[in-house]
């Protein structure tokens, strides 16, 4: 066996059960580990007496033949879910110092799973990003870089860390949130899988909100199955969050069945875009053979209103989101810079507590939803929306699950596209639209591309159909078999 | 439609975040980059099309209306900047507001 940190949680799972290593030796392992690459800047907040505590009361679950799914599984939280008592930034100066009095849904539900909190992982501000730059606590450094090239390199965002600490071995698997790609765009940067669940799947409770139409928080992990039993855990009805659905939550796992026989698979034919590099479009012919070497058959089909996609979500997002973040105030919690008037204590404390791309957005959203514009702007894009979604809905009566190049490039330098808002966004073109839809997608490490970098597949289900995106991404997971790790951690 | 600088201070202030007059020129062009670029939309017929206000098709549920939860006023202040305990209850402060 190998080290301790290079385990899935498959593999921690079982090893635990057999006795043959603790919970506490599995946590050890990653708290050295974690120590060892703080240059990354993956995490926040580390926690490692929180960590020990959770992997000792593991421990003797265990040793009563008790323990829950994830028992001893020590994970990286984003910083955006609440946890009670442990600093939660939200990657923003203006949450200083704010300890949440409760826990997330998502994340109480992973502790009665049996799973040891590691830290809080780094994000872009509010999640507000596709290359973790934005994060007032500074940007996080992937594990992988380009080989004979010194560069920092992105690890993508908005769920940078989550991704990086799962690449990296300082964590055994992460959970993100995804609003328009946050976890599976840097789950393609960074080599892992990572799954943006069905909207309405996981509680948003306890999840600083960012748009709260598109939030959905997942899993980031280093295979299929552990995506699948993660999910599992994460998911399910909270009367707290009332658009979480009430269905039951199937064992993904069993859907790993490996057989994807008879299966129709779309490609659709809007997302071969300009200037997309050649190495991409080999990529997802190679996932189109894959599929059909197992058994599938490939259909064409047309999404025509993807190339309105991005600019529907920078309406609709920032719209949601300067309304969310109207409660950053300097009143209740977080920062607060003093003023001679309520109003001046207001504008002084949102100046200095959001970094330039949140306060962009939240002017672009009070502008959308402005008297005399809503109509124009926010509206027209609900419309728009609208269809996006009944291309899906007409594409899902000719196949079964979609396949698509999860991002447009591999990761990028650490400054590249700072000074360009719009080809930053660009990022999110083929991963927004499951977001718009509200539909499951999942990015699987595919290949890696000439600079020696990772890059994604991305398969997208109907809504609240994860167990044909599982099934469908385990068959593609073993036809890839991709097994390069970042340069760093050795051969 | 074209954004200029006193539109851009006016949304600020809508948003009560702080613009510097200095900065002011900067964000008109950057509002107007991303604004330019979404106004694609406009190419898109969408008569008839009613407005998609929820991404899963759900009945919202409904419950009495009666307390449920409740009750943490020390928990709801421990993270407030100057807060006032009285008595049983507490207090947010602010700078003053009324005269």
């Amino acid at each position: 066996m190998g080290a301790l940190t290079d385990l899935t949680i498959a593999d921690a799972r079982d090893g635990l059960r057999a006795k043959k290593f603790s919970a506490r030796e599995l946590a050890s392992a990653h708290l050295d580990a974690m120590a060892a690459m703080r240059d990354l800047n993956v995490y926040i907040t580390e926690t490692p007496e929180r960590a020990q505590e959770m992997a000792t009361a593991s421990d003797a679950r265990l040793a009563r033949g008790e323990g829950g799914p994830l028992e001893g599984v020590p994970l990286a939280i984003k910083d955006l879910f609440c946890t009670d008592g442990v600093l939660t930034t939200a990657g923003s100066h203006i949450l200083d110092g704010f300890k949440p009095p409760y826990e997330s849904t998502v994340t109480a539900n992973l502790w009665r799973a049996g799973a040891t909190m590691l830290g809080k992982a780094n994000l872009d501000e509010f999640a507000m990003g596709s290359s973790n730059t934005t994060s007032f606590y500074g940007p996080v450094k992937s594990p992988w870089r380009r080989p004979g090239d010194n560069r920092d390199l992105v690890p993508g965002g908005s769920s940078g860390g989550s991704a990086a600490a799962v690449a990296a071995r300082i964590a055994t698997g992460a959970i993100g949130t995804d609003t328009g790609g946050s976890i599976r765009q840097p789950a393609s940067f960074c080599g892992i899988v990572g799954v943006k669940p069905t909207y309405g799947r996981c509680s948003r409770w306890g999840i600083v909100a960012f748009a709260s139409s598109l939030d959905q928080a997942g899993p980031l992990t280093r295979s299929v199955r552990d995506a699948a039993i993660m999910l599992r855990a994460m998911a399910g009805h909270d009367p707290r969050d009332s658009t979480s659905v009430p269905r039951p939550v199937p064992d993904y796992e069993k859907a790993l069945t490996g057989d994807i026989r008879g299966l129709k698979f779309g490609i659709p034919r809007e997302y071969r875009i300009d200037g997309m590099p050649p190495e991409i479009d080999t990529l997802w012919e190679r996932g189109v053979a894959w599929l059909k070497a197992a058994g599938a058959e490939p259909i064409d089909i047309s999404l025509p209103h993807t190339k309105y996609a991005l600019p529907t979500y920078y309406i609709i997002a920032p719209a949601e989101a300067s309304s969310n973040l109207a409660r950053y105030d300097g009143v209740r919690f977080g920062l607060r810079v003093p003023g001679e008037s309520l109003d001046d204590m207001y504008e002084k404390t949102r100046a200095a507590g959001f970094g330039a791309e949140v306060r962009r957005r939240v002017l672009i959203g009070t502008y959308v939803l402005s008297a005399g514009y809503y109509d124009a702007y926010y509206l027209k894009a609900q419309r728009v929306r609208a269809l996006i979604a009944r291309d899906f809905a007409d594409a899902f009566r000719k196949c079964d699950v979609i396949l698509t190049p999860t991002a447009p490039s591999a990761a990028f330098a650490i400054g590249d596209k700072a000074d360009d808002p719009i080809a930053m966004y660009l990022n999110d073109v083929f991963t927004v639209t499951v977001n718009l839809a509200g539909l499951p997608g999942i990015s699987v490490p595919a290949g890696l591309a000439a600079e020696g970098l990772p890059l994604g597949l991305q398969l997208i289900a109907r809504a609240f159909d994860e167990e044909t995106m599982f099934r469908t991404a385990g068959v593609l997971e073993a036809a890839a078999g991709f097994k390069a790790k970042p340069p760093m951690l050795g051969a | 439609m074209s954004l200029d600088k006193a539109t851009v201070a006016r949304i600020a202030t809508l948003a009560r975040i702080r613009v510097a007059e200095g900065d002011l020129d900067r964000m008109v062009g950057e509002l107007r980059n991303i604004l330019a670029w979404v106004e694609q939309l406009d190419a898109v017929e969408t008569a008839g099309v009613d407005p998609m206000t929820s991404a899963v098709e759900v009945t919202l549920p409904q419950r009495d209306d009666t307390v449920s939860d409740g009750g943490y006023v020390d928990s709801i202040l421990a993270n407030a900047r100057e807060p006032v305990k009285s008595g049983a209850g507490g207090f947010f402060s602010v700078p003053k507001v009324v005269e």
